[in-house]
């Protein structure tokens, strides 16, 4: 698959953090996935698009000072492993913030905002970044 | 009649003063803030765009109402800083918050005033019944070469506002605008930065489209500047608007609300729109509001509008509103400013 077909591809679920959920047990999924792994066989045909509140808090994080020529500008910048109030833990960026504020436990918005651009002739790519509520 | 049934807003929370730039250009640093009555200029970080804050101030617009974007028909976003040259902003937006398979959309430009034509458009088009709901938004992350004077005002930000029939909690009564051929302000293609005709940008520019459109809609709709409990104008520096409300015969009282370039710079198509979202996140049943919008080029939109008894029940606290974005900022230096903006030249390890 290209990058661009990937960029496609994910657009819905990055730009509007949809999952999926398993009607057989009610838990949810970020990314989406086709079957549930507690309920395996029985959750084909059962898994729904569910939209994610946006809401959760930060499990865990670091303060990245070392990255990509990409990411240079935002350098220090914090990436955390956020817990969503419906269940998934995802990983994203915390944006707006001095490093030295986030804790673990605080609570977190999602953000729309650009991740990465392919030069400065190429596709830009945006979806979810997350900032403290 | 149809109307904003619901707005929102987004301004970046970075920030430099006027002191902060004029330190590196050897310009007097209080002579450029009190010329111009800029307190602080909003500055987006690296990964926000006219399409970032479009789609914050939008999603903020529909977090206030209870409106099922499947019912939203069209989409205008007004700027001059659209993230791509060909590929539009609308339909990032569009898909970001949720709207249907069918909709009208294109992006829009007119300088400063290309938000309040989408606003305009979107009107025209649910008054004639083709769409229930339109959304127009005008945003910008607009730059001045550096060093130059425009440095010191062109800023960051946007407004959406959702129009439609049902539930309108402002009424726009009328609206009208003037255009002329006037080489105030411009930038060709390809160019970063824009360029300004100096002696075109004030009486010829601003102050003679501003003026006559905010007349001919008093004389429109046969109202006195003392009819208005609000007056918003483009801001293009804290002064400019001042003078433009004393000249129609408005006082501080009706347009300090919405004055907000002192605090947050000039957000160029999101200038008027900005401004009356912060008049909406005060305004009461009943009030009337007068906004003119100004656009180089040179041309300006006026509206006439009252606030409705919709308002009561509308849920303004879901979102954001101006003042809170006024007070939660973060104070940067020129030089993340200018790594923030892509100002500086740099090698292989920077993108
Ligand atoms: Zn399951």
């Amino acid at each position: 698959m290209t990058e661009l077909s990937r960029i496609w591809r994910e657009t819905e679920y990055r730009y509007n953090l949809i999952g999926y959920k398993c009607k057989n047990c009610n838990r949810t999924y970020f990314p989406p996935r086709d079957i549930c792994p507690y309920c395996h066989r029985e959750s084909i045909g059962k898994m729904e698009k569910f939209k994610l509140s946006g809401n959760g808090e930060i499990t865990s994080y670091s303060i990245v000072h070392e990255s990509s020529s990409a990411f240079k500008r935002q350098v220090p910048y914090v990436m955390a492993l956020i817990k969503l109030n419906e269940g998934p833990v995802i990983t994203a960026q915390i944006v707006d913030c001095d490093p030295d504020n986030v804790e673990i436990g605080k609570k977190v918005h999602m953000a729309f905002r650009k991740i990465r651009e392919d030069g400065t002739n190429g596709i830009i790519e945006y979806g979810y970044k997350f900032k403290l509520a | 009649m149809s109307g904003i049934v619901s707005y929102g807003s987004y301004i970046p929370v970075y920030r430099i003063k006027p002191e902060e730039i004029a330190r590196i250009w050897g310009d007097e640093p209080e002579k450029m803030r009190d010329n111009l009555f800029i307190f602080s200029k909003s500055v987006p970080s690296p990964d926000e765009d006219v399409a970032t804050i479009s789609v914050e101030a939008a999603r903020n617009a529909l977090s206030r109402c209870d409106i099922n974007p499947q019912d939203i028909g069209a989409i205008y976003v007004g700027s001059e800083s659209h993230p791509y040259a060909v590929k539009p902003t609308g339909t990032i937006v569009a898909a970001s918050i949720g709207m249907p398979l069918q909709y009208f959309a294109a992006d829009y430009e007119f300088a400063c005033k290309a938000g309040t034509a989408g606003m305009q458009n979107v009107k025209a088009m649910v008054d004639s019944n083709y769409i229930k709901y339109g959304i127009a938004i005008g945003a910008d992350t607009s730059q001045g070469a550096p060093g130059d004077a425009l440095e010191y005002t062109a800023s960051a930000g946007g407004t959406a506002v959702i129009i439609g029939k049902e539930k309108v909690i402002v009424e726009i009564n009328h609206t009208l605008s003037v255009s002329t051929d006037t080489p105030d302000f411009w930038r060709r293609e390809g160019e970063p930065y824009p360029k300004h005709g100096e002696r075109f940008t004030g009486e010829p520019g601003y102050f003679k489209h501003i003026i006559a459109a905010g007349k001919a809609m008093m004389e429109k709709m046969d109202t006195k500047p003392s009819d208005y409990d609000y007056a918003v104008f483009h801001q293009p520096n804290g002064k400019f608007p001042m003078r433009a409300a004393k000249m129609l015969g408005f006082t501080e009282e009706q347009y300090k609300t919405g004055l907000l370039t002192p605090y947050i710079g000039n957000t160029y198509s999101g200038s008027t729109m900005t401004g009356l979202s912060a008049i909406l996140d005060e305004a009461k049943p009943g009030d009337k509001i007068l906004a003119v919008s100004f656009g180089s080029g040179a041309g300006s939109d006026a509206f006439d509008m009252t606030v409705t008894d919709e308002m009561k029940k509308y849920k303004r606290d879901r979102a954001p509103t101006i003042k809170k974005m006024i007070e939660k900022i973060m104070y940067i230096d020129y030089g993340t400013y200018s790594k923030f903006r892509k100002i500086i030249i740099t090698g292989d390890s920077v993108e």
